[in-house]
């Protein structure tokens, strides 16, 4: 009772910092805990490590990967993707632009596409190999297969938003199409784009590891394939933890470059 | 005569019905240099449709559209559409919304800029030039949709019923502020409107239009003295504009055939 509005203050500080850790906080020692368990329960002789791996079992395997040319794995796994994931979005913006807006050009290629799409680009992959090769050209082709798609699918649904309105303006104006792709289709693309990307980027790494583990000479996949059919579990997690830290860092890039582009929504 | 409409009508397919409309019949007028005249008729007796058509937007069936003795019939440099819902790009700021249309005809973007510049600052934004345009209200949204057909410096202003989703109080500011931005470029104004009051307020002459197919039914000058105030809308001259204007508008009016017109008698 001596000093209320001080006490509040204080509490309210408290909770402040409380609320803004919270999450993260949780988040944190929710892993940690999962981090413990997987080390400890293998020790105690609970589960066998042959098949759970441990963390501190992945960390030596890795230790003992990086000193023997991984290096050279991740780069090409790494070229693959990037090379695929660039082509993909180079091809389908100008593309998905063009299929949404003519009518015409629509009426010819949608059903080509829409039934790509349904199809799993991983049944392709078998195929590509026998046309490009095991080296890394037919792992590029079959990211591409995997980002192209869904860029494209989403680039011609976001064409087709255009407001009407500001349609008429632009062509009020004397906008030719080349402009009005530019300064409105494009930017009216935006979410669609992004959503695009979001499917296309684990497509994408789909095609990696799955071209990879068919048929390869290096990279993440074949790494993993090799330690597999040698039951070195270890290994195997080092693979699987990379690309799953790949997979995040590629979401939250994701999202830098929407807060960076759709700034005027917030 | 700065533009000329001569003999235009305007006939369009249903989509679903394959039923032929005719819109626009047969409509001839002309506006002198600095005039500002109001089209003013029922929803759906085709006034836009005849504002997109003298745009360059809808191409007439038959008939032509003359600017300076010129034909024309695709957009231009010489005319600009001031659109009925705001039509600003959310994505763009204010600045870069009112340089829209000179970037579309290849100015240099600073160069296009200065010009935005002094525009903002005649539809009365200045300090605004950075909002995007959710950040505004509906009447500044409008100020930013003139600023940017200004900017283009057309001879010809189309404006398509620019007050028309604002409220009541808004409607009358801006009013005077289209009267006094108009005083002071004194552009050639095609003004489309429903409101008789606005019609009388702000035109030199008013274009009563017929129900469908439209047409032109009068045409009535308002010879009040300029500049206009709110207040004028008190005087016996502008009732007796307005009423005259209302009879006239009231006969279309019942011809549309709304349930419930015949009470209007």
């Amino acid at each position: 009772m001596n000093h209320p509005s001080a006490q509040n203050k204080k509490s309210g500080a408290l909770r402040r910092f409380i609320q803004k850790y919270e999450s993260s906080f949780l988040a944190t020692s929710a892993a940690l805990a999962f981090l413990l368990l997987w080390e400890l329960l293998p020790d105690l002789g609970l589960i066998n490590p042959f098949f759970t791996s441990s963390p501190s079992r992945i960390l030596t395997a890795s230790q003992w990967l990086f000193a023997h040319g991984f290096w050279k794995d991740i780069l090409v796994s790494l070229e693959e993707f990037s090379a695929g994931i660039g082509l993909a979005i180079l091809l389908s913006l100008p593309i998905g632009l063009m299929l949404g807006w003519y009518r015409r050009l629509n009426a010819m290629f949608e059903p080509f596409i829409t039934m790509l799409n349904a199809t799993p680009r991983v049944a392709l992959i078998p195929i590509i190999i026998l046309w490009l090769g095991i080296g890394i050209e037919s792992k590029i082709a079959a990211v591409f297969l995997g980002a192209f798609f869904p860029l494209v699918v989403n680039v011609m649904a976001g064409v087709k938003t255009v407001d009407e309105t500001l349609l008429k303006c632009a062509r009020s104006f004397g906008a030719n199409d080349q402009q009005v792709f530019s300064t409105l289709v494009l930017p009216t693309s935006v979410p669609f784009i992004v959503a695009g990307m979001r499917l296309a980027l684990g497509r994408g790494l789909v095609g990696v590891v799955v071209g990879e583990m068919l048929a390869s000479t290096a990279g993440i996949g074949h790494m993993m394939t090799l330690a597999s059919s040698t039951f070195q579990m270890d290994k195997m997690f080092v693979g699987l933890i990379l690309l799953a830290g790949f997979g995040y860092l590629l979401t939250e890039f994701l999202k830098r470059l929407e807060r960076k582009y759709e700034s005027w929504r917030s | 005569m700065k533009l000329e409409v001569r003999n235009v009508s305007l006939e369009y397919q249903m989509r679903r019905s394959q039923q032929r409309i005719l819109a626009l019949q047969d409509i001839s007028f002309g506006i002198d240099s600095g005039e500002l005249v109001a089209i003013l008729g029922p929803s759906g007796c085709g006034k836009t449709s005849l504002l997109y058509v003298i745009g360059g937007l809808l191409p007439a069936t038959r008939g032509e559209i003359r600017i300076d003795e010129q034909p024309v019939n695709r957009p231009g440099h010489n005319r600009a559409t001031v659109f009925q819902s705001a039509a600003l790009m959310p994505w763009r700021t204010v600045l870069r919304n009112v340089t829209y249309g000179l970037e579309i005809q290849k100015y240099p973007i600073e160069q296009a800029k200065k010009n935005a510049r002094g525009l903002i600052q005649l539809v009365g934004l200045t300090g605004f030039e950075e909002s995007y345009p959710r950040e505004l209200s509906g009447g500044m949204q409008q100020r930013v949709n003139l600023a940017r057909a200004l900017a283009t410096s057309p001879e010809v202003l189309l404006m398509d019923e620019p007050l028309s989703n604002l409220d009541a109080q808004m409607r009358e500011l801006m009013q005077l502020e289209i009267q006094r931005i108009w005083l002071e470029t004194r552009k050639t104004i095609l003004y489309v409107t429903h409101s008789i009051d606005e019609a009388v307020f702000l035109a030199d002459r008013v274009i009563v239009m017929t129900a469908r197919p439209g047409n032109i039914k009068t045409i009535v000058p308002i010879d009040l003295p300029r500049p206009r105030l709110l207040s004028h809308k008190k005087s016996p001259d502008f009732h007796r504009l307005h009423a005259m204007l209302w009879d006239l508008a009231e006969e279309e009016f019942i011809k549309l055939g709304e349930p419930g017109s015949e009470m209007i008698k």
